[in-house]
């Protein structure tokens, strides 16, 4: 395979509590490259909003980098001055934010706030940044872009907001596109719509989009790979038809079996993973997952379980998974 | 009653975490001890005209000099917090006892009623003040109780407005709707759960009045429309200072200084409560 | 948008005419007429007879309260006691002056004000954020007549920079500019201490919200998401601040014109109260009332043009 657009390697994070520090994402290591869609799930807490807020280096101010790198065609980003990260955003790697109604600059006009965001492009006249924006609201199908252009967020619809934000992210052609949650705050109709769409992007689309869900639906549709996280770190990793058909990791089974899409048949009880997320600000010593795991054994709750690699593609982090 | 003592205690010592609202404590401690021992600390009679010795510069005797009568300026201005005080401290109680009785019926009586008050807290609320309180002094004539009325009748509407949205909102919560529907009397629900949730409230707005009315008590007096002399004021002493400005400055240096360090103190103060006991209040007090 | 600014025009008229209902109530509330209290204990049977009349006090109660309305609508608002003059005509006199002062001290204010919260935005946190904290807190209740006294004091009296009473010869700006330094200070400063503890509240909201971080993602400067995105949707609330606080810059005006011997609506009024001078207090009051209600209404209107979202809540 070709160079990663995109490398994260062994990221870890924290936030700063006062007192203590949660650490937010422990170790994660990722790669993403040129044309390919790749997703990153996992339920609410598991780090995948930190995960998305550093590949586009908008952190709160409360986070801390405790080690790893990401490198952006073979840069690390945090070795660059604030001046060059800042370039990079928007530029080279924009964003779809989850909440459309909260997207957009409430009192600008969305042509407004679309030539404002192209400031990075140089020698271009402000009729031609309005005409690149008119395009692309026209190419996420939006029925009359010149006057969507000329309209306030308020104005649209949730649907449309999203794809407007979509076009908003796409207007610098950027090498890799972080879409966090794109769906979850929409209906389900908006949602097959906005899916919809960003699968017909990906077809002349040449760099990487990740996607960031809780929704194992949206990464079955969309994705090519999927990186499953939990408590904070990527706990397995591989082609999403392996993933859904053949999971390694016990987290991995018992979220596809949580998949409502999943049930064959009408269950009385609707089925649950026992237990809690284990306390991010000590995290456990052995497995994060050995508290919830059924297969769990005295070595999971002692000992950091390793890479187990299951196939060229896939590969998950559990004592088990070679069994 | 142990709940109060605690809850004063919680006050106390989250206000001594703050400096500044620990600064305006201090202030306004001063401030009263002054006025309550004003007879105890003044060197002299603030009232004791002595001819020959007037427009003095401070010395031994008179720290801070004498006015155009010869009267002491320390006594005089200890006796003026005297004036202040009592009347911020009497004005303000009024008013927010008005406001509390207004909002209350407002609150809870028929909708018509409702209706009116709230026209009318709207229509005196939205008159400049100072045009307001200069008309009610035109048709009163200026003295104390004239400047007392004033301040009720400008600031009883605004805390009217506070508690009747605040009575609104209470009667409409669940516990109340609970307590209604177990057949408890308006009397029950107003004393039981009305007014302890909106007395809170009502004590900082007021505590962060005062110093508007204290300024406001010495503006009127320096204008001789508020405390007629020779009642010492801050406000009319001013005044003796500033007819004299060019040739004894002392007079209008000392008396500006108790003005502002009271209304900086009771500010401080009024905002180290507010962000000790309901930081998501919202400033509408007079100004 | 239409049918919202004829509303409140309509409920700014209501107001206004509880106000004057209110005010020509109390004059019949307190003991004793209005007449005599004019003109002290000592007036003559004959002089008190011809301010009845020139009053209208002799006639019926409805019909002297519609005398009232009629010649208030139509601009009449009486005598002056003292001088006879129309009061009209003193009022419009006067006004320009304390208009003057007024605009220019909220002008310096709303400068400072804004650079102080905005700087209190961007340094959030540290100790000087701290320190801008109270600096507003202090200028906001430290009494402005205590601040025009002690610069009268230091810059009139001691200094002999400026000069310590009047306008400004009449057709000399430069003396004109002179004259208004030291009011419009005294008037504004409590609007520094106030604008900057607004602004910084807003904008420590705003610089919150989501569109903020969308605008952070497409890599814009902070200078641009501060002072293009963040100031536009701070700046709104800070408005109708301006004009309801125009009763209080109202209000020092009052007081600072008094220190400064300045002409204007306070010294009007001022040595109207002591005169006892009705019609003058009255006509003011009303003049006043009504110019403050005109503020307050444009502000909405204002506010309802800027915030989209706001005006589209009132076309439907």
């Amino acid at each position: 395979m070709s160079e990663a657009i995109l490398r994260i390697e062994n990221l870890s994070i924290g936030y700063d509590a006062g007192i203590c520090q949660i650490h937010a994402l422990r170790s994660a290591t990722l790669e993403a490259h040129a044309g390919e869609v790749i997703g990153i799930v996992g339920e609410s807490g598991c780090g995948k909003s930190t995960l998305a807020a550093a590949i586009i280096n908008l952190l709160a101010p409360n986070a801390i980098i405790n080690s790893g790198s990401i490198y952006y065609q073979g840069t690390d980003i945090f070795s660059l001055n604030k001046d060059a990260q800042r370039k990079l955003r928007g530029q080279d790697i924009a964003m779809v934010f989850q909440d459309p109604m909260t997207t957009f600059n409430p009192v600008l006009t969305l042509g407004d706030q679309l030539i404002d965001f192209q400031q990075h492009l140089e020698g271009v006249s402000i009729s031609e940044k309005r005409i690149r924006a008119t395009n692309l609201l026209a190419r996420v199908g939006i029925p009359d872009p010149s006057l969507c252009m000329k309209r306030f967020p308020h104005e649209l619809s949730g649907g449309m907001r999203q794809r407007a934000s979509i076009a908003a992210a796409l207007l610098m052609q950027p090498n890799v596109l972080v879409a966090d949650e794109p769906t979850t705050a929409l209906d389900v109709t908006m949602e097959a719509q906005i899916i919809h769409l960003l699968r017909e992007l990906r077809s002349d689309y040449q760099g990487a989009i990740i996607v960031v869900t809780h929704h194992l639906g949206v990464v079955a549709e969309l994705c090519d790979r999927v990186y499953v996280m939990y408590a904070g770190q990527v706990v397995e990793q591989g082609l999403v038809d392996d993933i859904y058909h053949a999971p390694k990791h016990p987290y991995t089974s018992a979220l596809i079996a949580c998949d409502p899409a999943h049930f064959e048949e009408h269950t009385p009880i609707l089925p649950t993973i026992a237990g809690r997320l284990p306390d991010l600000m000590n995290p456990p010593q052995g497995c994060s997952f050995a508290a919830r795991c059924v297969l769990a054994n005295e070595l999971c709750r002692t000992t950091v379980p390793p890479w187990v690699k299951i196939s060229q593609t896939q590969s998950a982090l559990c004592h088990k998974a070679s069994q | 009653m142990f709940s109060a003592v605690e809850s004063l205690m919680r006050t106390v010592k989250s206000l001594s975490r703050d400096p500044m609202g620990f600064l305006g404590l201090g202030l306004v401690v001063m401030f009263l001890l002054m006025a309550m021992l004003a007879p105890l600390i003044s060197p002299f009679d603030p009232l004791k005209i002595n001819v020959q010795s007037k427009f003095m510069e401070p010395s031994l005797a008179h720290w801070l000099g004498t006015d155009q009568l010869g009267r002491d300026t320390l006594s005089r201005i200890i006796y003026g917090s005297r004036t202040a005080l009592s009347i911020s401290l009497t004005a303000t109680g009024l008013a927010g006892i008005c406001g509390l009785l207004l909002g209350l019926v407002a609150g809870f009586g028929p909708r018509w009623l409702d209706n009116v008050f709230v026209l009318l807290f709207d229509s005196i609320s939205s008159l400049p003040m100072i045009m307001f309180a200069l008309a009610v002094i035109t048709v009163l004539g200026p003295g104390t109780g004239t400047l007392i009325v004033v301040i009720i009748l400008i600031s009883a509407p605004g805390y009217a407005r506070l508690i009747r949205a605040q009575t609104l909102t209470l009667k409409n919560s669940d516990f109340v709707l609970a307590e209604k529907s177990m057949g408890a009397s308006s009397g029950r629900i107003i004393l039981l759960h009305l007014l302890p949730n909106v007395v809170g409230p009502l004590v900082i707005i007021l505590s962060m009045d005062i110093p508007v009315v204290i300024m406001l008590e010495a503006g009127l007096s320096y204008l001789n429309l508020g405390v007629r002399p020779p009642t010492p004021s801050w406000g009319n002493i001013l005044y003796d200072g500033y007819t004299s400005i060019r040739s004894s400055p002392t007079l209008v240096i000392a008396a500006g200084a108790p003005l502002v360090l009271a209304t900086l103190g009771f500010t401080f103060l009024g905002e180290g409560l507010r962000d000790a006991l309901d930081p998501k209040l919202q400033l509408m007090s007079l100004r | 948008m239409l049918t919202y600014a004829i509303k409140r025009s309509l409920l700014a008229l209501l107001i206004l005419f509880v106000v004057m209902l209110a005010m020509y109530a109390m004059v019949f509330l307190v003991p004793g007429d209005p007449a005599s209290i004019a003109l002290g204990p000592r007036a003559t049977p004959e002089l008190k007879q011809q301010l009845i009349e020139r009053m209208g006090l002799d006639q019926p109660i409805l019909s002297q309260v519609y005398h009232f309305f009629y010649n208030a609508v139509t601009g009449d608002l009486g005598y002056d006691v003292w001088s006879k003059r129309p009061v009209l005509a003193e009022i419009l006199e006067a006004f320009p002056y304390t208009f003057l002062l007024g605009v220019v001290a909220l002008a310096w204010a709303l400068i400072l004000g804004v650079f102080l919260g905005c700087a209190a935005v961007i340094y959030r946190g540290t100790p000087m954020d701290r320190i801008l904290g109270i600096l507003s807190v202090s200028m906001i209740s430290v009494p402005s007549f205590v601040v025009a006294i002690y610069a009268l004091l230091i810059f009139a009296v001691w200094l002999r920079w400026l000069p310590a009473i009047g306008a400004g010869e009449i057709g000399d700006p430069w003396s004109q500019f002179k004259a208004i330094i030291m009011p419009a200070f005294a008037v504004g400063i409590s609007w520094v201490g106030y604008l900057a503890r607004m602004v910084r509240a807003s904008m420590l909201e705003v610089m919150g919200a989501n569109h903020i971080r969308t605008a952070r993602a497409f890599g814009l400067s902070e200078r641009r998401v501060v002072f293009k995105h963040a100031l536009r949707v701070a700046i709104i609330p800070t408005i109708s601040i301006v004009a309801v606080g125009f009763g209080s810059i109202l209000s020092s005006a009052v007081f600072v014109e008094t220190v400064f011997s300045r002409p204007g609506i306070g010294t009007l009024i001022t040595s109207a109260v002591l005169k006892r001078n009705y019609p003058v207090v009255m006509g003011t009051v009303l003049v006043m009332t009504a110019f403050y209600l005109i503020v307050v209404t444009l502000a909405d209107l204002l506010i309802a043009r800027l915030d989209p979202r706001v005006r589209d809540v009132l076309r439907s």
